[in-house]
């Protein structure tokens, strides 16, 4: 067994409304009681927007704080589930539901192998 | 016996590095144990000679170097484990399990895997299945050969860090996957067609590697059209590969070919193979390809061609494949059988500026309209758009003509 991550790109502009995005997050609510169900799934959570991120850097000795995100980027890093695959046929399977739920692009992402 | 050994080499390579990749896991293992066993075939068939079953020899050979390697190399418990499942009795050639779970077809599913890119893909197949080198490969698509060297190390890393499995997909997901594996070979045979770059028109190198890997398609899944349809495309349209250039390597048009120099042998089987699939009545995109070149096979002279025919089936292509570079085509079709202003009109519609053909067939159609300037301002548009030099000598030649 492996563990992928599934990033999840949120791309600029408006967020779709309360209802629409209600409709969303149950359909991922169900894709995750599969996954659970199937013993896919280990851990997955969308987060706050990037302005809300902390930077921390190791300095000499020192560790600095500044208002982050790390990279400004046009996309950003708008959640992730962490999965158990068999390979990554088995992911990308769970990664092309997760896309079609959501309607944005997903990476899914090998973890190192543990051991 | 050298030449013998290059030409079981050429066989069997695909096939050893296939089933050896099946009992270790691991590509460049496999790969490393099946080239030793080449290494000592050359040292000791032209002594003992040649063994009953040179590939069944190569696959034992080949497994053992691979036990040697794994207890030599490393103390890993992982490599142990591996050198254990050899010594396993269940690791050869996979005749049981029947022709559609041959090793050979498992690695062709993984190299034309859709999360390799397209370029990997098609070089992973002629290494893996093909056993072409690196150095062939590289010069094979005119690139450098660290490059190339690169790619593979790349695809090869990420076929094992990602988990891109060793077997043939679930039925769910064989018919995207299965088209995927027919365009690795079909970008083969259209690069060795018509070389996209360089000094010579065609490579046959890489037209005989996608006619051998279109067999091996046929022979491991007998049942699937698409599979035979685009056998029978590349056999038809290597059928007039004589015919194609002249002494002196200049490009020669389908209607101006001296048809008593095609392959008549390829086109029969080709023929056959088109017949085979009209039975099935599963038309796909090759299968339909592969009818269209079978009418043109059929005329003895190029006046004899039944264009109402090609109409009809590009019609259905372009049902199939809706795609500009297939309006293309078809609007040839239409010129011979509704006149060049028609076809002129769909050429217009289509658009495709950038891609040169799109230019040849505007220029034929205006020169047939009598539009001179316009046909050879078109010719040299197309002219200044390819990378291959004996198309663009002939699409030269024609536009000094037509100034003329």
């Amino acid at each position: 067994m492996r563990q992928y991550l599934l990033s999840i790109f949120q791309p600029p502009g408006e967020m779709p409304d309360h209802e629409a995005l209600a409709a969303i997050m149950a359909e991922v609510g169900a894709l995750n009681d599969e996954m659970r169900a199937a013993g896919a799934w280990v851990f997955g959570n969308g987060l706050e927007a990037p302005e809300t991120a902390t930077v921390l850097r190791a300095e000499g000795g020192d560790v600095l704080v500044t208002d982050g995100p790390f990279v400004e980027l046009k996309e950003h890093l708008g959640g992730f589930t962490i999965i158990n695959a068999e390979d990554l046929d088995d992911a990308l399977g769970w990664g092309r539901r997760l896309a079609g739920v959501l309607g944005l692009p997903v990476e899914v992402r090998p973890f190192v192998p543990q051991g | 016996m050298t030449e013998r050994i290059a030409r079981v080499f050429r066989e069997e390579y695909g096939r050893a590095v296939a089933v050896l990749v099946r009992s270790l896991g691991d590509i460049d293992l496999a790969e490393e144990a099946v080239q030793d066993a080449f290494t000592e075939a050359v040292r000791r068939w032209p002594e003992s000679g040649e063994p009953p079953s040179p590939a069944g020899w190569i696959i034992t050979t080949a497994r053992n170097r691979a036990i040697d390697r794994l207890r030599r190399e490393s103390t890993r418990d992982t490599r142990h484990a591996a050198a254990h499942a050899l010594q396993a009795p269940d690791d050869s050639p996979a005749e049981e399990e029947g022709p559609v779970h041959d090793d050979r077809l498992r690695m062709l599913f993984t190299c034309c895997h859709p999360a390799l890119a397209a370029p990997a893909r098609v070089a992973l197949t002629l290494r893996l299945l093909g056993g072409l080198t690196t150095a062939e490969i590289a010069r094979a698509f005119l690139v450098p050969e660290p490059t190339m060297a690169q790619r593979l190390v790349r695809a090869k890393a990420k076929i094992k860090k990602a988990g891109i499995p060793y077997r043939v997909p679930r039925d769910a997901d064989l018919p995207d996957r299965l088209s995927g594996v027919l365009a690795v070979v079909y970008l083969v045979f259209t690069e060795g067609h018509t070389a996209s770059a360089g000094g010579r028109l065609v490579r046959e190198d890489l037209c005989a590697e996608a006619v051998r890997l279109g067999r091996l398609l046929v022979e491991l899944m007998p049942d699937e059209p698409e599979a035979l349809g685009l056998l029978a495309l590349m056999l038809l349209t290597r059928s007039r590969h004589p015919a194609r250039t002249t002494a002196d390597g200049r490009a020669v048009l389908l209607a101006q070919q001296d048809r008593s120099r095609w392959d008549r042998a390829l086109i029969t089987e080709g023929q056959d193979l088109v017949r085979r699939c009209l039975r099935r009545a599963r038309p796909g995109p090759y299968q339909v390809q592969a009818a269209i070149q079978a009418v043109h096979s059929d005329a003895r002279r190029a006046e004899d061609t039944d264009w109402a025919q090609v109409l009809a089936l590009y019609n259905h292509l372009l049902a199939l494949t809706p795609t500009p570079v297939v309006a293309l085509n078809r609007a040839v079709a239409v010129g011979e059988v509704h006149g060049p202003g028609a076809a002129l009109a769909e050429v217009e519609r289509i658009g495709l500026d950038t891609y040169g053909p799109a230019h040849t067939l505007r220029a034929e159609m205006l020169r047939r309209l009598n539009r001179q300037a316009e046909a050879a301002e078109a010719y040299a548009t197309a002219a200044s758009l390819t990378e291959n030099e004996v198309e663009r000598a002939r699409l030269t030649a024609l536009w000094e003509s037509t100034v003329e």
